[in-house]
């Protein structure tokens, strides 16, 4: 066993404590993953699946547990200092571009992830051709755009550029939140497939959350389910590869003891 | 004519502050209302040093400085304080009008008879032979051009990006590792330099500096800014720092139109407040009402031609007409 890219030992979290609104989003969560592993993540609604990526993230700090990256401690850092290494791309494909910046800057945005910010620029003409390069791989003709204004893209253009962007400088970990829910299915399906690609050829550590058990099955390496802030399955390569979405089902039930009634779960 | 050319002197000079509140108002999306205290702090701290004996230019440099600070103050009270921005900046402003007394030792300090900025300019001008409101507007030019080319210089390099993008959407740029603190008070300290400087420059041109000059003076700002983007357009950064300045002139023509038309001078704030607000209100609808025709159209097409994207097929206008609707929903957010 290598070491493991990123260790989530035990994390807790409770919002609004001591008060009638208290609820404990994640409940010792322990999860490892291998370097280049990609797993997926399902669950009803208030599972606590965003909420582990939130605090894998730093949107918040957590009432106990650790966050170790690439073997490095990190619990303690704010948000803009673990994003030197983690990539993200939201559900709402408005949040993961800057609409009145073009698709050049907000490429050289991406391009300067972990390195300082300082009075030179990124957006010469060597930079244009490595963006123009990466935008190529999208196939959606963005690289003969770098001038326009991310705000007038559509809503798969834009999460694609997202990926692309949060990908771009290859970090140590890749979080995705259910990053094609608000696309209609055509373009999901091209963003999925990006990621894919993407994904793979870069050997990203990756966790993904979906709510469509297709995909949950189709995609990634290994599968885990939560439910009430706690990791309730872990299915490996091979078991996943063996399930179907009526078995992932039946494993829910099994597993809480009750019926799974979430109409957001897509059944596939 | 005297009115016609004090009109764009001051508004070559002012265009440097409406520069400074594009920087935060459009830039980093943040009303910051430290203008109104950081543009007299300008004023005083450029008169009294003139007075102490300095060099009316260096004099100048230094607001530069004690502008920044008050921006500085603005920015920690927000970032690391947590306040509301509107509130953080306020807070400064009020501030600030105790220090301004306390920099000028009393409400104001004249410069008469003291060698300021202006006096030079009219020496040069007088060694050189020509009308002294050439060579006033051809430095105020000169100092405007050469601020709005650092600015456009500045906003196009990384760390100027970075500050866009925070304006722009904070969460995106938090997740490529920029630390929005740091962007926010780099911003909110650049604008009030800007001011600082303008208020200096004007403390001189008037020959006195006054504890109320600045009372007013984000409005002023936020008028210039819209008046600018209504007559010139803000597509790029080199067209909005264009219409800022030029707004900031405009601005000043209004005013000297409503002073010939025999205004009370005690009306002009109330004048300037109308523009506001009719300048705030006016163009989103204009710009919505452009939107509906354009989706309009948009439907027109649709029935003719099922599709130009071929990514998309027949879907493509739905989602043409959706974007468009978000656009104008980000539009209405901000």
């Amino acid at each position: 066993m290598t070491r493991p890219m990123l260790v989530v030992d035990g994390i807790s979290k409770t919002f609004n404590p001591g008060t009638p609104n208290a609820k404990q989003a994640l409940r010792d969560v322990r999860l490892s993953l291998q370097p280049g592993e990609f797993v997926i993540i399902i669950g009803s609604n208030g599972a606590g699946k965003s909420t582990l990526l939130s605090a894998i993230a730093g949107r918040f700090s957590v009432d106990r547990g650790r966050i170790v990256l690439d073997g490095v401690d990190m619990t303690d850092w704010p948000e803009h200092r673990r994003a030197k290494a983690i990539g993200r791309v939201f559900q709402d494909p408005l949040m993961g571009t800057s609409p009145s910046l073009s698709i050049l800057e907000n490429m050289a945005i991406a391009d300067k992830r972990g390195k300082p910010r300082g009075l030179r620029s990124s957006l010469g003409a060597a930079h244009r051709r490595r963006y123009q390069e990466a935008l190529k791989e999208l196939e959606l003709g963005l690289e003969g755009r770098l001038g326009a204004k991310v705000g007038t893209l559509s809503g798969g253009e834009r999460q694609a550029l997202s990926l692309l962007m949060a990908t771009f400088t290859e970090p140590k970990l890749l979080l995705l939140d259910e990053h094609t829910a608000a696309l209609d299915p055509k373009r999901a399906e091209l963003v999925l497939k990006l990621t894919e690609r993407i994904v793979r050829t870069k050997g990203l550590t990756t966790l993904m959350i979906t709510h469509n058990m297709e995909h949950a099955l189709r995609m990634g390496d290994r599968l885990i389910m939560m439910h009430g802030g706690e990791i309730v399955l872990d299915l490996g390569r091979e078991e996943k590869a063996r399930m179907r979405v009526p078995d992932l089902l039946a494993a829910f039930e099994r597993v809480r003891g009750e019926a799974l009634l979430d109409d957001r779960l897509v059944l596939g | 004519m005297a009115l016609f050319y004090g009109s764009l002197e001051q508004g070559l000079i002012f265009g440097i502050m409406a520069i400074g509140v594009y920087l935060t108002f459009r830039v980093l999306n943040f009303p910051d209302l430290t203008v109104d205290g950081s543009f007299t702090l300008g004023g005083a701290t450029a008169a009294s040093l003139i007075v102490a004996g300095w060099n009316p230019w260096a004099a100048s440099l230094v607001t530069l400085f004690t502008g920044a600070a008050a921006g500085l103050v603005t920015g920690l009270l927000h970032t690391k304080g947590k306040i509301n921005g509107l509130l953080a900046g306020i807070l400064t402003m009020i501030g600030l009008y105790s220090i301004n007394l306390r920099v000028m030792g009393r409400a104001n300090v004249s410069l008469l008879k003291q060698s300021t900025v202006k006096t030079d300019l009219e020496a040069l001008s007088k060694s050189l032979g020509v009308d002294r409101h050439l060579v006033f507007m051809a430095v105020f030019l000169l100092v405007l051009l050469v601020i709005k080319g650092l600015i456009d210089w500045f906003l196009r390099t990384d760390l100027g990006t970075a500050v866009r993008a925070t304006g722009d959407n904070p969460t995106m740029v938090k997740s490529f590792g920029v630390d929005t603190d740091r962007t926010i008070i780099l911003g909110l300290m650049l604008s009030n330099a800007l001011v600082g400087f303008s208020g200096g420059l004007i403390a001189q041109y008037h020959g006195y500096a006054d504890a109320q000059m600045g009372i007013g003076m984000i409005i002023i700002g936020l008028a210039s800014v819209i008046i600018g983007e209504v007559l010139v357009g803000a597509p790029t950064i080199v067209r909005a720092t264009l219409a800022a300045a030029v707004g900031a002139i405009a601005y000043r023509f209004v005013i000297a139109l409503a002073l010939t038309a025999n205004m009370s001078p005690n009306d002009l704030k109330l004048l300037t407040a109308l523009i506001v607000i009719l300048a705030l209100i006016l163009p989103p609808r204009w710009e919505k009402r452009r939107l509906r025709r354009r989706l309009e159209a948009a439907g027109d097409t649709a029935n003719r031609a099922m599709s130009h994207d071929p990514a998309a097929g027949g879907t493509v206008n739905s989602a043409t007409a959706l974007s468009a609707v978000s656009t104008d929903k980000e539009g209405d957010a901000r």
